[in-house]
Parts: structure tokens; sequence; C-alpha cells
């Protein structure tokens, strides 16, 4: 079986620091997998990478079947790759809601195309339930910089939900969220179609082994390890990573 | 509850100013009802100001060009051609908005300061062009006596000053309003998106390019549309009418007014105009000094405009988390996890 992304031999170079050195990462279908690694280990690079923010110097991207190295980010992201980014990226000046509707807008299809106003309509209807279930209901109609911190990031990941994504990308979703919050983060998470599938960066491992099926392990811009959450918890390379990454 | 009592007593106060809009006319002079006019279309070039600046957040030196575009246009019209008033506010807008599109591949994907020269230049160049091709804009001598418009295939032409003041009145509403409802729209609401985050925009899959490139064409016509209209208050224009002093003022008044708004953006613009037509004469030589300690003071002071200055609470306070760095002590617990 194809895989929905294959990136190989990805390289990013910042000057003489190699934050990515030829990594390789493929993702299936429904896939849940996990990118996890010490602080600067190329992480959020890689993600840059693959929803089109970031140009590697060298490697491929293929999403769905396509090179898609050629294409920005808004092209990717009408392919459905749907991102969070570490540091919630929201609309301060318009309400969660216009946040959503404006996220869901690019995928949404209107019921009737010449009818004025229907997708507008139409992304309306989504951004509703979408509120509903990151709890953010009661906010809907607070512009999202008046929001907490956690309220913001829960608000990104109900606008990447919005997109209708193929793949999942979360750089740290849980970071900064209430534990009531990182509870239904979880929730929400697990009951997401098995068609979508979920690259997660994320430093807290009880979640990463909660929701994940595959773990890869970067360090220093190379990939350490890969594997099922039980033979990264139990692999000696893994640990001495994380030991001397956090010394 | 108190966002209701502030939306009913700016429908109240927009309402007024209407009124004493329509009513002007019986109350001042000819000559203050032509100038009236001549604010009403350079105010319609601020909306147009107020549109990238402020609601797509793209400021702009330039809206002069289009401006100046409608108004040649309109007036080589107007003197060869046709002298209907819907002909000439279309033909206006067309060639505005044809200007803007030329010079969108400068911009669309330029920001900032950047942005700002480039339509500086750009307002300029089409200035010495103006002054340079004689034989159509009649060189720095411009063109005079074009004829007076006639709002609509077989109404009367336009006279009196009261009557030309009162069409500029009806253009320009029409023309506010049709903003108005545009900025409603899903056009409207992404302009605000992007001038938020664009980065977010397109994280989301939509054509920023495209949608700056149709603000910019957008307010092109706006500029043009309201060119026509300086000819009809004036009928005359000259390269003078066009110059980067009136850019600097229409920015000035849109920043004075709140960026944001386009009510705001129409009082600072038709202020500022009218504070430089006065001052002109009490100070003579000194108005731009004056106008530019008004535009320092106003920038520093109130950095969201007179309209906004005391209605928008600030944002909540972000915990500062650096965007590839985020805080380390969300990061401590999960090491030590692994560890053990
Ligand atoms: N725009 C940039 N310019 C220069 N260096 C950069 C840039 N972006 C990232 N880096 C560097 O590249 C390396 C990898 O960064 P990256 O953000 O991908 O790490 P990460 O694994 O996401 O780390 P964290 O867990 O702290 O988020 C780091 O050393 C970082 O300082
Ligand atoms: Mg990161």
């Amino acid at each position: 079986m194809t895989p929905l992304l294959d990136a190989r031999d990805v390289q990013v170079r910042y000057g003489s620091l190699a934050a990515l050195a030829g990594v390789d990462l493929s993702i299936h279908d429904g896939q849940r997998h996990a990118l996890i690694g010490p602080n600067g280990a190329g992480k959020t690079t890689l993600l840059n990478v693959i929803a089109g923010a970031t140009r590697p110097q060298r490697g491929t991207v293929v999403f769905g079947g396509r090179d898609v190295g050629r294409l920005g980010p808004a092209a990717r992201a009408r392919r459905g790759i749907n991102r969070i980014h570490q540091r919630p990226a929201v609309f301060s000046t318009l309400t969660a809601t216009e946040n959503v509707v404006v996220a869901a807008l690019p995928r949404v299809i209107p019921q009737r195309r010449w009818r004025p106003g229907g997708r507008r309509r139409a992304a309306q209807h989504r951004a509703g339930p979408l509120l509903e279930q990151m709890g953010l209901a009661d906010v809907a109609s607070v512009p999202a910089g008046h929001l907490a911190h956690g309220q913001r990031r829960q608000l990104e990941i109900a606008m990447a939900l919005a997109g209708r994504p193929r793949l999942l990308l979360l750089d740290e979703p849980a970071a900064g969220l209430s534990a009531t919050e990182v509870g239904r983060l979880v929730e929400l998470l697990r009951a997401l179609p098995r068609a979508v599938a979920v690259l997660l960066v994320e430093h807290r491992l009880d979640l990463v082994y909660a929701l994940a099926d595959t773990v890869t392990v970067l360090r220093d811009g190379q990939r350490l390890a890969a594997g099922t959450p039980d033979e990264i918890r139990t692999s000696p390379l893994v640990r001495q990573a994380y030991a001397d990454g956090v010394a | 509850m108190r966002n209701e009592v502030i939306r009913w007593g700016r429908g109240g106060v927009a309402a007024l100013v209407l009124v004493g809009l329509v009513v002007a006319p019986w109350v001042v002079d000819d000559y203050t009802t032509a100038i009236l006019a001549r604010t009403l279309a350079l105010a319609l070039v601020g909306v147009s100001v107020a549109l990238l600046t402020g609601v797509a957040g793209m400021p702009t030196l330039g809206q002069t060009a289009p401006y100046a575009a409608g108004a040649y246009a309109c007036a080589v019209l107007g003197s060869r051609i046709s002298d209907v008033g819907v002909v000439q506010v279309a033909v206006a807008a067309g060639a505005g908005a044809a200007l803007a599109a030329l010079t969108v591949p400068l911009v669309v994907h330029a920001r900032g300061v950047i942005v700002l020269m480039i339509t500086l230049a750009v307002g300029e160049l089409v200035v010495t062009v103006l002054g340079r091709w004689r034989s159509v804009t009649g060189g720095t001598d411009g063109l005079a006596g074009i004829p007076a418009v006639r709002p609509f295939w077989g109404l009367p032409v336009l006279a009196t000053d009261q009557a030309r003041y009162l069409y500029t009145l009806v253009v320009a509403a029409t023309l506010v309003g049709a903003v108005l409802l545009l900025l409603r729209t899903r056009a409207g609401l992404l302009l605000r998106a992007g001038r938020d985050d664009e980065t977010r925009l397109r994280a989301s899959g939509h054509r920023v390019p495209l949608l700056v490139s149709g603000a910019h064409v957008a307010a092109g016509a706006i500029a043009g549309a309201a060119g026509s209209l300086l000819v009809v208050a004036q009928q005359y224009i000259s390269p003078a009418d066009f110059g980067f002093d009136t850019s600097a003022l229409l920015l000035l008044g849109v920043v004075i007014g709140g960026t944001a708004s386009v009510g705001g953006a129409l009082v600072g613009a038709a202020l500022v105009i009218a504070a430089r037509d006065w001052l002109f004469g009490v100070l003579p030589g000194h108005a731009p000094l004056v106008l530019g300690a008004l535009f320092v003071a106003t920038v520093y002071l109130l950095p969201s405009g007179v309209d906004r200055a005391r209605l928008r609470p600030r944002p909540t306070d972000v915990p500062p988390v650096h965007p590839d760095r985020p805080a380390v002590r969300e990061h401590a617990g999960a090491a030590p996890e692994l560890r053990t």
C-alpha cells in the first residue's frame, strides 16, 4: 500500500546548523503517528516541510501519490494537509466562530452554488459543532485575541479540523492546556474518523502512548528510532537520547 | 449591552452627519459648497486607503495613482465623448482598477514599509507621466473647461454648485454603502483575517496573493470613481491634485479616523483635508508642519485611531512563548518519564 505521506531524505540547514539532516518519514491512511525528541531535534521543522511552510534544501515530499514539493502551504492545505502551530496562530480580531468559518471556507461545498453567501453559510454550519466539541461554544462570539492561551490552542485545533484534513499535523497540542482541556483533546483525537491520519508532535509521553500507534524519534535532525509505542518505550537508545537532550 | 449602545450611538452620528451633508448646500455659500464636493471626492479616496490600510492591513501611499487615472479618464471622456454621470463613474472606476491591476505585481508579495515605498513611487511616477503626456493630459497646466455632467441619460446637466455637490454626495454615499456591503461578505472576512495573520490564512488553504490583488483592484476602482467626482466638483484637474502631499494627508486622515473603520476613515480624511484648507489660509506655508506634528501625535497617542481609542480593550496577555522555543516548563515533565 502506498503511504498517504512519504517524505524522503529531507534536509533543512540554517547556516551551519542541520535542523534536518536527511530524514525519512511515511504516514499511512488513518495512522496515528507521534514524532518525539528533545528540544531542537527538528520536529517543528519537519512539520513545516510537510505543510509547505519551509522549503527543504534536499528531499521529496509525496502526498496522496503526488509530489507536492513545489506547492506552497495554501495548495497543500487544499489537498488536505492541515495543521496547528506550536504557538497558537489564530485571527485575533475575528470571533472564534469567524476563525473557524475562515478555516472551513476553502473546503466547503455550498448546497446551492449560485446562491450568494452559500459557502459562508455552509462554513458556518461546520463551525458550530466544532466549537462545541472543543468546549468553546460559550466564547463563540468573543474575538480570538481575548481568549486565554489554552482556548486559543483549542480554537486552532477546531480550525484545523474545519479544513477537512486527510493529514492533521499537531505541534504540541497539549502544551498550555489544563487537565480538563487535555482530557477533552485526547477524547477528540480518539474520536477522529479513521480516514484522518495524524502526525502528533508531543512532549508529554503519556499522551503519545495513549494516542499513537507509531512513534518516530528525532534527535539532532536525524531519525533515531521508529516503532510501536512499546518498542520505543523500552529502547535504550531512546532513553539515552532523552537523557542527553535534557541534561 | 454596551456594544448595542455604541452601535446605536454610531448609527445616530452617521445619520446626523448624512443629514448635515444633505442640507449643507442650502446653509453655506457656493464657494464652500464646491469645496465640500471636492472634500467628498477626497474622503472617498480615503475610504479606498482605509480598505487597504485598515481592513486589509496594507498601508499605502499610492492611492492617488488610481485616483488620477480615474479623474483623467473621466475628464477626457467628459470633454470628448460623454457627459453622462453613470458612464463617467464606471469608466473612471475601470481606469482606477486597471491602473491598480498594473501595479499589483509590484506589491503583491511585498508588505509593510516596502509597500509604502513602492506605492509612493508609483504615485509619483503617475504624476510625472501626467505632467509630460501633454497631448492627452494637458501637461502641468492640466485640463480645464470640462463640460458639466448630467447624472443619467435624459436628465439635465448640473449647472449649479449645489446640484454638482449633491451629485457627488449621492455617488460617494452609494459607493461607501457598496464598500460596507463588501466588507460583510466572505471577501471582507478574509481581508480582516489576512490582516491578523497571513500565515494562518495560507495554512488554511486560502490564496492570499489573489486576495491581496483583489483588494488592490477594488481599492483602485473606488479611488478611480472618486477621481470622476473630483472632475465634477472642480471642472478642472491638474497633476497638482494628485501629489504626494495628498497621499500623505489621506493616510494621516485614515490613521486619525481609525484605520479599521470605513466611517472613521471618511471622517478622518474629511477633517484632515478641511484642516489643510483652513490652515493654508491662517498659517500660509506652515500647514504641512502642523499636519506633520498632528500625524506624529496621532500615531503615538492613539495607535488604533479616534474611532477605536476607547472602545477596544487590549487583548488578554499571552504567556511569552517563543514560536520555536516554548516555555521549558511544559517540557520538563516529559523526559523523566522515559527514564523511569
Ligand atoms: N528559522 C530558523 N532559523 C534558524 N534556526 C532555526 C530556525 N528554525 C529552527 N531553527 C533551529 O533548528 C533546530 C530545530 O528546530 P525545531 O524548531 O524544528 O525543533 P523542535 O524539535 O521543534 O524543538 P522544540 O521541542 O523546542 O519545539 C533548532 O536548533 C532551531 O534553533
Ligand atoms: Mg517545535
